[in-house]
């Protein structure tokens, strides 16, 4: 992995000034070829991107973004093309014909619907935190160490705030090196905080999280209609074409493609019909799964505890949630860094007293 | 007398920067942008109490205009939905809209309030919305000995 450092930007430079013109090549790897740019044109101004600190890949001169780890997203958007395929090749010309036009269409129009938001899901920044700059940590690490005094017991890294008559727990971050904010965990996948983080999804690529979950949802949503829609025109192409006594596997034959549909979407459906009904379930009380999982608002302790969050309303938690205003990216991909010769390569590693105590502390970076 | 700029660009000619304070979020009313109201001790002789309060209180306001949900939050969420998000590709959406409302306001608070005072705020966009950055100057020529070996980035416009 590139090392990738944290460039300090100069204060001198004023509000007003613009940066230097972009070069006009777009560049498609980040590592390899800005190595070899760089020592033909040493003033070449860099993009942001190029220095982000998580683990993740940039495309299209920082325009997509994906997590380190492709996850099975490839085999995802596979099934997906494969089995949508089989389906207007195989059973779409049979079904026009004995049944009604409008099937492809429907299908059509569910596949690309399906294949949108599944690249929204995966190319979209899911609202990544960026890591708090030197000056910060250092004002932070000095608030923290003035509480603590005895040298025994480490400084506490955790705050406590009230939300909505609820208490709640900010735990310190130690890569970031700042204050979560509510609801904001770090994906140790793609080694950033995420804000409103709902989990890192292997099939789609990339952490889910305030920016991407409406995108997620509508495409769960969308792809069990899908699914359903499929599973349901291939019975029906088959028990049409077994009629009049010819039998299942006589229809199979002539129709090899809806056998591997039949396969692929019965056992998806159900794991797909699920996970909408779970997430529709998180959406209409404002929870994330990360919430779920631990049980944080459901009351384990004994206490009563509820959702500081949720709007107490079905509708509104709901409407809240999937229509929203949408935030915008704070990383700030394609923004350029001010080129300056006495760049300060400040690492990240600001000397923390009781840094060698962190076992101590039951704080876990990952939640 | 050291700390006495006119504008912008005497700060960037003469000052030296000193120190910064932040001003952290709010998180009373959950996660919607707000930052504290609380007035840092290190500010006490350079501007007056009620100046920064105000600032603080009209960047709340537009944060809450940002992220209010109501009817044309609900629009543009709906006729986004129906359109499979692309028209995100296309189209400015409200947050952003106020953000550049924000940026231009800081950009004008800057150079009326706080230059002249040696301070210069930072747009909290620039700081991933986790603080209001507010960087303290100094007059190079009153021989101060700060160490200014830590620098950050003063306010740009997004």
């Amino acid at each position: 992995m590139k090392n990738c450092e944290y460039q300090q930007i100069d204060p001198q430079a004023l509000p007003t000034q613009t940066p230097p013109p972009p070069p006009l090549q777009e560049e498609k790897e980040e590592e390899e070829e800005e190595g070899g740019e760089k020592r033909e044109e040493p003033r070449r101004p860099r993009r942001k991107w190029e220095v982000f600190p998580g683990k993740n890949r940039f495309y299209c001169d920082g325009r997509i973004i994906v997590a380190r780890q492709g996850g099975v997203l490839p085999l995802t958007l596979g099934l997906i093309l494969v089995t949508c395929g089989l389906f207007f090749v195989f059973d779409c010309p049979f079904l026009v014909k004995h049944l009604t036009s409008c099937i492809p269409f429907i299908g059509g129009g569910l596949f690309v619907f399906v294949v949108i938001t599944l690249l929204q899901t995966s190319f979209t920044d899911p609202g990544i935190l960026p890591r708090a700059t030197p000056d910060e940590a250092a004002e932070i690490e000095k608030q923290i160490d003035t509480t603590g005094n005895s040298s025994y017991r480490p400084p506490p890294r955790t705050k406590e705030v009230v939300i909505n008559q609820q208490v709640v727990k900010l735990k310190y971050c130690f890569t970031c090196k700042m204050f979560r904010p509510p609801r904001t965990s770090h994906c140790s996948l793609c080694d950033n905080c995420v804000e409103r983080f709902d989990h890192h999804c292997p099939w789609v690529g990339n952490c889910v999280g305030k920016r991407n979950y409406r995108f997620f949802y509508t495409f769960i949503v969308s792809l069990s209609f899908l699914t359903a829609f499929i599973f349901g025109c291939v019975t029906t192409h088959l028990s049409l074409r077994a009629q009049g006594g010819k039998g299942l596997v006589f229809a199979l034959q002539e129709s090899p493609g809806s056998a591997v549909e039949l396969v692929i979407c019965f056992f998806s459906v159900w794991s797909i019909l699920g996970l909408s009904g779970f997430h529709t379930y998180l959406v209409a009380s404002n929870l994330t799964t990360n919430e779920d999982i631990k049980g944080s608002w459901s009351g384990k302790g004994g206490e009563d505890v509820t959702n500081p969050y949720s709007h107490k309303n079905i509708f509104i938690n709901c409407c809240a949630v999937l229509c929203g205003p949408m935030p915008p990216s704070l990383i700030d991909r394609r923004g350029f860094l001010p080129s300056d010769e006495s760049v300060q390569t400040a690492s990240v590693d600001i000397e923390l007293p009781t840094q060698a105590t962190k076992s101590e502390i039951n704080v876990t970076e990952e939640d | 007398m050291a700390t006495e700029f006119h504008n912008l660009q005497e700060l960037r000619h003469n000052a030296s920067l000193v120190t910064k304070v932040f001003i952290q979020r709010d998180y009373s009313e959950g996660t919607v942008c707000r930052f504290q109201s609380k007035f840092p001790s290190e500010l006490d002789n350079r501007i007056e109490r009620t100046l920064l309060e105000e600032t603080v209180k009209t960047l709340n306001s537009y944060y809450v205009e940002a992220e209010k949900i109501g009817g044309q939050s609900y629009l543009e969420g709906c006729l986004a939905c129906a359109t499979a998000y692309i028209i995100f590709l296309c189209m400015e959406t409200r947050y952003e809209k106020v953000l550049k409302k924000i940026s231009s306001y800081i950009q004008e608070q800057n150079e009326k309030i706080y230059a002249p005072r040696g301070l210069l705020l930072t747009d909290p966009v620039e700081r991933g919305m986790r603080v209001l950055e507010i960087s303290l100057f100094e007059d190079r020529g009153s021989g101060s000995s700060s160490p200014s070996s830590t620098m950050s980035s003063a306010g740009s416009a997004r």
